[in-house]
């Protein structure tokens, strides 16, 4: 970069309200030319809608865009791609039905035959290493193949700012070496990027500055690869995240078992179960590591009894058959379960906290049927306390909660029934990192009051930090266990692909 | 310029404040209508808010219109709130109305006053087996209830039309399509001398206390709503979305189908091709204008029941057609459905810089 080349990005002073909330306050961000700049901040910290802004899909209510040295005013997302401004989203807007090529030519304005389009698809593929056949169906394509769809889509509009929302949380560790060896490239011909994560590790991989929000502000600006994780945490959370203690200890009998469970699946889009073998033992935690869409969820509702079909001997709690009864009769036998989608499956998101207690909870219910409107409460309110719960009490409707002080309730109503066993499934998906220690916390202190701990999750990290064995899931089959300390993330990497025939 | 901003939470007040809204709305626009058609508004507002409450005689009307509009539309409160769209509580009330009459007709002179109680069950049953056909496709091949409910509204007006001018048309009727008059025992009991008020409005009254306590106060009502609010909620807690669908169309039909029962056995009298009148379909905007709760159903059952009679009046007095009502129950639910938007938004002035 010469001295004197004008900033690729300058934001200043950029202000976003939402009715009750300030998404961004007063955010000024710079972005050299050939500069990987990461934006780091926790869920809700107001990066989504920074990057929204700068791709036109959302307009400030106050500050300044430049771009190349030029004041602009981004309208929408068409006059973005003319700037040279390109966004690779989290959630893929692919259609499943159509080809590689179909879907990009959807995208590009029509002056090009669909022949032409597969062509480039094919030279910028060769390009960047990119292995992708243009002919196929996309539901044919693995996420991560997908995700190279949107990433050769993004990159055939020549851009000079590529933003990338969380690109890594649907990708193997493999995957992600891939994925990071082509943004590397891009950044060598002068390319920008702009890549947003809460994952320590990636940033200090791939970029050399960083700009750090939360609530909505600017709290740090800084070179990663000259800070600690500590150093960026407490300017991500304002604190160092309270460190777990870990110690060995020696499990007990096996309380959940899950035993030759196959199953067909449900619908079109979902996954069969193919012979699953499962043990989990009392004073254990056991993780299930796997890309999402493996069959977790299906095992899941296998698991939770919210789907009966499979043979009743193929899920055993404490020694009892219950593969085809349902979740009433399962939480009875002693088992619970926080499931992922926590606004409407977890809870009712218009009814009050205390009546979500009902959904699990039967104690302020006599013998007849009839609800102790009291009892309810006063039992809701417990719960609250003893999670610290951040609410107006307990008749605040369950949406009105923040994602973390909302499952922080659902954890704690389901270990509050002292549970035998517990099924959780991305317990700290979406949630801030004060309440995701807490919830970790109290996962452990269910473990060593004895308690049978399953949980599902796609975070590496979080798996290897509270798990005491862990599984992989992968195309609707579950690898073999192994011990935590035994294990490494490579390893599990690999079998996230399925392939662990191998080591078995 | 005026713009709609999502509230961060939906409002309470306006919840209960936008039937009063739709209220005002409706009685603007009827003013306008009446200016429109020639008539003088203020004796038209008078037919429909004023004449239906100014004697005690013809309060007794409004009650006698408002009971079956009340007892419908609590059955499909309970129905709504589960997320089942019962449209067909027209059909349920006439195929009530044939199973009660049926049951009247069997009664002679020496028939004891038992038989009353097996004639408002009969409607019971005759609602709810018409409510069950709908459940019951539904429940086998996922038949959308919907439609469903909705045809099976003409089918039984068809089964209707099919007894009164055949097998139980009265021989001695000077070939009328209608059956005979029902033995003075089947009739039901009046509250009073002097009005045509009948115990009906006690059971509806009684209905609107079981209906709550069942909704607020029950697991199984919790359950219900859990799957009409949530249906993942509901399958993850274990709340058996069949048994909700069941219940919800058992109960709305057995609902209309006591209604048809009352009045058959009370102010009609007989089985006669004009029994359905509209009130399984009145009793829906009843039920969203009541806010799908058992004490907001008391006050749209009267209100729409005012309607009633204000039609009736503004034809015999004014000249108006009797469409007038049907003209005046739509308005009111499509001005519902407009002032609703402002329980999830609000409405805020922008300067014109758009």
């Amino acid at each position: 970069m010469q001295p004197n080349e004008p900033l690729r990005l300058s934001l200043s002073n950029i202000t976003k309200r939402y009715p009750g909330v300030v998404a961004n306050r007063a955010v000024s961000l710079s972005v050299k030319p050939g500069e990987a700049h990461a934006v780091l901040g926790e869920n809700g910290a107001g990066k989504s809608t920074l990057m929204k802004i700068i791709y036109g899909a959302v307009k400030p209510d106050e500050g300044d865009i430049q771009y190349n040295g030029q004041a602009v005013q981004i309208r929408n997302p068409q006059q973005a791609r003319a700037l040279g401004i390109s966004m690779v989203f989290q959630h893929f807007s692919l259609f499943d039905t159509l080809s590689v090529a179909e879907n990009v030519w959807l995208g590009l304005d029509h002056s090009l035959s669909l022949a032409q389009v597969s062509a480039r698809i094919t030279a910028k593929a060769a390009e960047y290493g990119l292995d992708i056949d243009p002919s196929r169906p996309v539901h044919t394509l693995s996420v991560g193949e997908m995700q190279r769809v949107e990433i050769i889509r993004a990159l055939l509009t020549e851009p000079k700012l590529l933003i990338l929302d969380e690109p890594t949380s649907v990708l193997t560790p493999q995957a992600v070496d891939k994925l990071f060896v082509v943004l590397k490239k891009l950044v060598s011909q002068g390319c920008s990027l702009l890549y947003i994560s809460h994952k320590l590790h990636e940033i200090r991989e791939l970029c050399s500055a960083c700009t750090v929000l939360r609530g909505g502000e600017v709290t740090g600006v800084c070179d990663p690869r000259e800070e600690s994780n500590a150093s960026l945490s407490r300017m991500m959370i304002g604190a160092e995240p309270p460190a777990l203690k870990h110690q060995d200890r020696t499990p007990g009998a096996v309380l959940f078992e899950a035993r030759h469970l196959s199953l067909n699946k449900e619908d079109q889009f979902g996954v069969n179960l193919a012979d699953i073998n499962l043990q989990v033992c009392a004073g254990e935690v056991v993780g299930i590591a796997g890309v999402s869409g493996n069959g977790q969820r299906e095992l899941l509702y296998a698991l939770s009894g919210e789907d009966t079909r499979a043979l009743a001997d193929s899920v055993l709690i404490d020694g009892h058959a219950v593969g085809q009864v349902g979740p009433q009769e399962r939480r009875q036998a002693g088992l619970h379960f926080v499931p992922e989608e926590r606004l409407g499956r977890g809870a009712v998101p218009s009814l009050s906290l205390a009546h979500n207690l009902l959904l699990t909870r039967s104690e302020a219910i006599s013998s007849g049927g009839w609800i102790d409107n009291q009892a309810l409460q006063t039992q809701a309110q417990k719960i609250i306390q003893k999670f610290n719960v951040k609410t107006n009490g307990a008749q605040a409707p369950a949406q009105s909660l923040s994602g973390g002080n909302l499952q922080k309730f659902l954890v704690g109503r389901e270990i509050d029934a002292k549970p035998k066993v517990l099924l959780v499934s991305q317990p700290t998906w979406g949630v801030d990192v004060g309440a995701a220690a807490q919830i970790r916390s109290e996962l452990l202190a269910l473990r060593d009051a004895g308690c049978a701990v399953l949980v599902v999750s796609e975070e590496l990290d979080e798996l290897f930090e509270i798990s005491d064995r862990l599984y992989v899931m992968a195309n609707g089959q579950i690898s073999p266990s192994i011990q935590r300390k035994d294990a490494t993330v490579a390893q599990i990497g690999e079998w996230m692909s399925g392939l662990w025939s191998a080591h078995a | 310029m005026l713009k709609l901003e999502l509230r961060s939470e939906a409002s309470e007040l306006w919840r209960y404040s936008s039937p009063l809204l739709a209220l005002l709305i409706t009685v603007a626009l009827g003013i306008g209508l009446f200016v429109l058609l020639g008539k003088d508004p203020v004796r038209g507002l008078q037919m429909f808010f004023w004449e239906p409450l100014k004697s005690s005689y013809a309060l007794g009307e409004l009650m006698v219109k408002a009971t079956p509009l009340l007892i419908i539309a609590l059955g499909l409160a309970v129905c709504f709130r589960s997320n089942v769209w019962n449209i067909g509580a027209e059909g349920q009330f006439v195929i009530g109305a044939v199973a009660a009459g049926g049951v009247a007709l069997l009664a002679d002179k020496e028939t004891g006053r038992w038989i009353l109680v097996a004639v408002v069950l009969a409607g019971v049953a005759g609602g709810m087996f018409w409510a069950a056909i709908t459940a019951w496709l539904k429940d086998k091949f996922h038949a959308n209830e919907i439609l469903v409910s909705l045809m099976l509204v003409y089918v039984a007006e068809m089964v209707l039309g099919y007894l009164v001018y055949g097998p139980w048309k009265d021989p001695a009727g000077y070939n009328f399509p209608q059956t005979k008059s029902f033995e003075a025992v089947t009739q039901i009991p009046r509250l009073m001398s002097g009005s045509r008020v009948s115990v009906g409005l006690i059971l509806a009254l009684v209905g609107v206390a079981a209906v709550w306590i069942f909704l607020f106060r029950t697991r199984s009502g919790f359950a219900q709503q859990v799957g009409g609010l949530a249906p993942s909620a509901a399958r993850y807690a274990g709340f058996s979305s069949r048994k909700a669908l069941w219940l919800a169309l058992l109960t709305s039909g057995g609902a209309a189908g006591l209604a048809g029962a009352l009045e058959v056995a009370g102010p009609i009298g007989q089985l006669t091709p004009y029994i359905p009148s509209g009130y399984g379909f009145a009793a829906i905007i009843v039920a969203y204008v009541g806010r799908l709760h058992p004490v907001g159903i008391v006050f749209s059952a009267v209100l729409m029941s005012m309607f009633y009679i204000g039609g009736e009046l503004a034809q015999s007095r004014m000249g108006l057609p009797k469409s007038i009502t049907g003209v005046f129950q739509g308005l009111l639910l499509f001005s519902l459905l407009a002032c609703d938007t402002l329980v999830a938004y609000r409405l805020r002035w922008q300067s014109g810089r758009a």
